[in-house]
């Protein structure tokens, strides 16, 4: 797979008016690629300019998410939450720490939990995601949401998406078979608001049929 | 994050080239590890060689044990009924490591290549050898809790942070790995390093070099088994100390042992004396405390992290008490 050739990126003709300036700027950027390529790479590393973005090659992906297809063109930097939050505009999965400490940002791939900020989208292509959008069935709510809502297992909800992604896993994988069990399979998944009381009731309840 | 060329190669061989045509280039595999450190900009690849489609994750048996694909998932290894049938002590450390999420993420390839936690190797604002080679140690006067406490030098006192590692060292694990050049194979034992002079290398993988498989050979250590990781919360965090312990008895005697500890050093610390001291004894308390202070010889702490000396040989008495099933 080769870098994008920095002539294929935009002539000036195509660029509306307000965007002279940018374009003064990037042609310079681009002029400065086609010079010491490495030396930009590192440059954007260090963040000199964000415009030079548009000169590296996106990649098309595809991802069915919530039953729907969708294609994209994305820089592989792009991680599958800032995808679904920014591209999608599913901001039902939270961006809580952003480096895979806190489990706000869970989500299924192919029917299994994942933290989707330590997940670059491009490896996703072809997958199947689901995320807390996907879990009702219209209006009507999936069981884990009801007992969540039944045990208030929350109290600011940051961290509610995430954690009923977990618990409607958890239960998939079979680890709901005690208190401890749901506690250690439940732990990637952290509440600041300590509702993990409410949210083990929760997850009991849904395990033993109560409101499925 | 950076900017960077992204390749997505299908097989083995065409990986291992994309990655030799770059010194800036990086293999990429669930990265919960390297994802996080580019967020920080403590890794700045130029391209990274997306081996997530590689044919790499089988689990199957070989006439002498198992073989596992350096791409099989952390979740996928320990919930495989072959690895909790034959090597459950492995199933036991991986289980203990992470969270569901990142275990259904991170490979066990990527899992030998975790890079430490110490806060200063990710605080790009301190001192750090690992980081960046002759910047000095923050972690040797600072807040050094977390820290080594065997095998350390005086350029890093960071520990290597898997748990899964100290269970296949106790496991004489074999690694595979394939190159440009070839392939060949490192008991994993010999994998990590001590950090010495040169603390930025954290086991003996070439440049270039791709880890393909990992070997087990047959054990006897299926039934007196235990992982014992001691830290801060229950669940979700890095050990403190851990220890992995294999017996096999049989009559009431250790007829073999297998012990390595965890978050004690630069790499899984494998106990080799306390393994020949416990042969041919019978399990008792009194010998398993003997054994921990067979353990402990040449043990250095720092400054916040002398707990460990009491912590280390208490977590190996109760592991081997656990593992032969002694109950006090």
């Amino acid at each position: 797979m080769s870098r994008k050739k920095p002539c294929t990126l935009s002539g000036a003709g195509d660029l509306p008016g307000e965007s002279r300036r940018d374009f003064l700027k990037q042609s310079s950027l681009l002029t400065a690629i086609a010079l010491a390529p490495d030396a930009i790479l590192k440059a954007a590393g260090e963040h000199w300019d964000e415009k030079i973005a548009g000169v590296f090659e996106k990649i098309a992906l595809e991802l069915e998410v919530n039953g729907v297809t969708h294609q994209f063109s994305v820089e592989p930097r792009v991680t599958l939450l800032d995808l679904l939050r920014e591209e999608l505009h599913l901001t039902g999965t939270k961006k809580g720490c952003d480096r895979g400490q806190c489990g706000a940002c869970t989500v299924h791939v192919n029917g299994t939990r994942i933290n989707s900020c330590l997940s670059l989208a491009v490896t996703n292509d072809g997958k199947k995601i689901t995320t807390i959008e996907g879990l009702a069935n219209g209006n009507t709510l999936h069981p884990m949401q009801d007992a969540f809502i039944k045990h208030d297992g929350f109290q600011c909800g940051y961290c509610t998406s995430g954690q009923i992604m977990s618990a409607v896993a958890l239960l998939k994988e079979g680890r709901a078979n005690s208190e401890t069990e749901i506690r250690e399979y439940m732990s990637g998944n952290i509440c600041r608001c300590g509702a993990y009381p409410n949210i083990v009731n929760a997850i009991t309840e849904v395990k033993k049929g109560g409101l499925s | 994050m950076n900017h960077f060329q992204y390749v997505r190669p299908t097989e083995t061989a065409g990986a291992i080239k994309s990655l030799a045509k770059d010194p800036g280039a990086h293999f990429l595999a669930g990265g919960t590890n390297l994802v996080d450190l580019m967020k920080m900009n403590i890794v700045i690849p130029e391209r990274l060689v997306d081996i997530n489609r590689l044919p790499l994750k089988q689990i199957e048996k070989t006439p002498s044990g198992l073989r596992i694909g350096a791409l099989a998932t952390n979740s996928a290894v320990a919930d495989h009924p072959l690895v909790k049938e034959y090597f459950p002590l492995l199933s036991l450390a991986l289980n203990a490591g992470a969270s569901p999420q990142l275990r259904n993420m991170a490979t066990v390839g990527g899992n030998m290549m975790q890079r430490t936690r110490c806060p200063y190797y990710f605080d790009t604002l301190m001192p750090c050898n690992k980081r960046a080679p002759g910047s000095g140690c923050g972690a040797m006067e600072g807040y050094n809790r977390m820290h080594a406490i065997f095998g350390a030098s005086d350029k890093c006192i960071a520990v290597n942070p898997s748990d899964m590692n100290v269970a296949l060292t106790a496991l004489d694990a074999v690694v595979h790995i394939s190159s440009t050049k070839g392939t060949r194979k490192i008991e994993f034992a010999e994998f990590h390093r001590l950090p010495g002079e040169q603390p930025e290398l954290d086991n003996h993988l070439q440049k270039g070099e791709l880890i393909t498989t990992i070997e087990l050979p047959a054990s006897s250590f299926t039934k007196n088994i235990e992982y014992l990781k001691v830290r801060d919360r229950t669940s979700y965090a890095f050990a403190l100390v851990s220890v992995a312990v294999g017996l096999d008895i049989q009559n009431e005697v250790i007829a073999s042992a297998a012990l390595a500890m965890g978050g004690v050093a630069h790499k899984p610390w494998r106990l080799k004396t306390v393994e020949t001291f416990l042969k041919g004894k019978a399990a008792s308390e009194n010998v398993f405390r003997e054994a921990a202070a067979i353990a402990m010889k040449g043990a250095k702490a720092y400054e916040h992290n002398q707990f460990k000396l009491k912590l280390a040989p208490n977590t190996i008495i109760q592991a081997l008490k656990t593992a032969s099933g002694i109950v006090s």
